[in-house]
């Protein structure tokens, strides 16, 4: 009780509020924005955020994670275009809902299950809470090294289809964080002895590359994609009553997504998956599912809504980031000196309690912006893609330069913006290189200071919670490889080519 | 029917250009590989887990096998035509990279605000925005993004030299908020 005071003073500082109310309104317009997305907005933010206490920070940067995926569902729903990626599943049911005159209901569906979806999640965090801060003291360095371990196997092994490009990036990215000055030993690792490479290769210098300047130089050089004019006509507020219907759907999708968000490297595309199958499943008209069917919308945007305040748990309890977006935060907290891990859970519940109620609150800001503002959004998103690649490549300087005003940085930050813009093209996944560069720095430190009290291999595995991971990868790669041998023997079907031209909404 | 479309879109398509990116990223894992021995070094008296090469060793090594692979399934899949417009398409990015190199070059001289503005205006004519009104919009936005980051936010950004030629008064005020 007392944690939860003390966050809500932490809560009621003016700038908290603020930064709150800044980051969700514009977390939704970013989100509606297709070609923007949380990823690049929080990359540019991430530099600015670096002046503030780390509470402030972190709120802005979490309204716009949080609240990006309900503006997303906007141009989904009416246009067919998804805001972000993780709307992409919502056209599927959105868009045939507003060809038969139902725009409206569609997104007051979609924006009640998202609110229900990140309201649900937050409140098994609280509820977890307890727990969580009697668990995290007995993550002790091995068990830290093998969650980790888990981390890069999982974000390599979701990426099914893809598993040899996401292995090769997840190690390129371990390779990039080993750049530079080793500072045990003090020796230098891959410098070439050039002095702009010894103090390594900046995370925040990648991730602004790879999701920002990448994303810029695409729309730039991409044809023109203005999406159509549009209009919502009808109560915004008709379908918010329909969900009590589905509230089935929305538990079981919201679980799914919380599950699926505390496991570092699986996050939104596996929880929307397995609540669309769930729902399709259980529904008595199953084959209205991609045709409108207001249970697959619900579905698609609980599960993705419960993912961020999920996804916290790792990054607060452990330190592990589940992927790129929780990895730039991870960043926010090591600028400030507040080191996430066991100690934060147990000693600063309240700091934990704030973001927690930052997150609710968050929530509703979102959901009142929305049911009064959706017309207002759709002129918005009007802005040509291009004069938006101008806006993102212009604020990226800001992001790269003010780090420590390096011309050097802005010219690596521009190389990983080439690199990152064929990755986009050719559909390869830029998360893995992401989480390979923040979870091997983990994985090397706790490596070495784990070991120092191993003798024989098996005492890595001697303590129960060791054990535990120890035995969880080992079932995740016998599962893999299980699914691999089906697959194998079920089908070798040709892939069919993709004849699209743009892939800005990849 | 729908399961079928449904597994269709949480697949990822290979595209045209895959086996180009392959290779270069192979031969670049490969470059790494030839670079091991003289770019890390052994500590001796240091066991295997504490030994600085020991990270790059894993890191390369899996590029290496995985880049093989990859480039290996490239190999064996069918060709998709379009590979040289896909390499062009890259290539035609080099541009905008050049521009943001000169305009990050200027910062430090001409100042963030003059600089912002033309470089985003330019753009525009450069994307071939020919109306006035997407001109101005280009010069508000620059003028903006430049106000709210070094006027109010403060971040940490040069004042331009070419502002000590400015009147005493306002000198002052362009290189604290400009």
């Amino acid at each position: 009780m007392d944690n939860l005071i003390s966050g809500f003073a932490i809560l009621a500082q003016w700038q908290v509020v603020v930064a709150l109310v800044i980051g969700s309104v514009g977390g939704v317009i970013i989100g509606a924005l297709p070609g923007v997305g949380a990823a690049v907005a929080i990359a540019i933010l991430l530099p600015a955020t670096f002046a503030f206490e780390p509470i402030v920070g972190l709120t802005l940067l979490l309204g716009i994670y949080g609240s990006s995926m309900y503006g997303g569902a906007i141009p989904a729903i009416l246009i067919n275009t998804p805001g972000t990626a993780v709307n992409a599943l919502t056209t599927y049911d959105g868009y045939p809902m507003t060809k038969r005159g139902e725009g409206h209901r569609a997104l007051s569906l979609a924006y009640s299950a998202s609110f229900f979806g990140g309201i649900f999640s937050i409140l098994c965090l609280i509820i977890l809470s307890p727990v969580l801060a009697w668990v995290a003291p007995h993550f002790g360095s091995r068990e830290i090294f093998l969650a980790a371990l888990m981390g890069i196997l999982l974000v390599i092994l979701a990426h099914r289809g893809q598993t040899f490009s996401a292995a090769m990036l997840a190690f390129f990215g371990i390779f990039l964080s080993t750049v530079g000055l080793e500072p045990v030993k003090y020796t230098k690792r891959f410098t070439f002895d050039q002095t702009w490479l010894s103090s390594g290769v900046d995370l925040i210098v990648v991730v602004l590359g790879l999701f920002a300047i990448s994303q810029a130089l695409l729309l730039l050089v991409d044809k023109e994609h203005a999406p159509g004019e549009t209009h919502v006509r009808g109560s915004i507020f008709a379908g918010l009553k329909e969900l009590l219907g589905l509230k089935r759907i929305a538990t079981v999708s919201s679980s799914l997504g919380v599950l699926m968000g505390m496991v570092p490297g699986t996050g939104e595309f596996t929880s929307q998956f397995l609540s669309y199958t769930y729902a399709q499943k259980t529904s008595e008209d199953p084959d209205k599912f991609g045709d409108g069917s207001p249970e697959g919308l619900v579905a698609s945007e609980a599960a993705n809504n419960a993912v961020p305040g999920a996804a916290m748990i790792p990054l607060l309890a452990l330190g592990i980031p589940g992927e790129a977006l929780t990895a730039m935060m991870l960043s926010v907290f090591y600028v400030h000196n507040v080191i996430p891990g066991p100690q934060l859970f147990a000693d600063q519940m309240d700091f934990v309690m704030a973001l927690y109620m930052s997150l609710i609150l968050l929530n509703v800001i979102v959901l009142v912006f929305l049911l009064f503002s959706t017309n207002l959004l759709l002129k918005i998103i009007q802005i040509p893609t291009r004069f938006l690649g101008i806006m993102i490549l212009t604020l990226s300087f800001v992001g790269v330069f003010s780090l420590r005003n390096s011309v050097t940085d802005c010219a690596i930050a521009a190389g990983f913006g080439v690199f990152g813009l064929i990755l986009k093209r050719l559909n390869l996944p830029i998360v893995p290189i992401i989480l390979g560069m923040v979870l091997s720095g983990i994985m090397e430190v706790k490596l070495r200071s784990a070991m120092a009290r191993v003798k024989t291999p098996l005492d890595f595995i001697d303590r129960p919670i060791a054990a535990i991971l120890f035995i969880m990868i080992l079932g995740i790669i016998l599962l893999h490889v299980r699914s691999l041998i089906q697959e194998h023997k079920e089908r070798i079907k040709p892939q069919p080519v993709l004849d699209e031209d743009s892939t800005q909404q990849g | 029917m729908i399961a079928k479309t449904l597994q269709d879109m949480f697949r990822r398509y290979r595209r045209p250009g895959d086996i180009v990116f392959a290779f270069i990223f192979f031969s670049f894992s490969l470059f790494l590989l030839s670079q091991l021995g003289t770019e890390t070094q052994t500590v001796k008296r240091t066991k295997w887990f504490a030994q600085p090469a020991l990270w790059p060793k894993i890191a390369i090594w899996g590029m290496v096998v995985f880049s093989g692979l990859h480039l290996l399934s490239s190999f064996l899949s069918p060709r998709i035509p379009g590979r040289l417009r896909e390499v062009t398409f890259w290539l035609m990015s080099l541009e905008y990279v050049v521009y943001f190199l000169i305009y990050v070059t200027a910062v430090p001289w001409f100042g963030y605000l003059p600089s912002t503005m033309l470089f985003a205006a330019l753009l525009t004519i450069r994307l071939g925005f020919r109306l006035p009104g997407a001109f101005c919009a280009a010069l508000i936005f620059g003028a903006v993004v430049a106000i709210v980051f070094r006027a109010l936010l403060q971040v940490n950004i040069p004042a331009g030299r070419i502002y000590e030629l400015l009147p005493d008064g306002l000198r002052a005020f362009a290189l604290t908020y400009l």
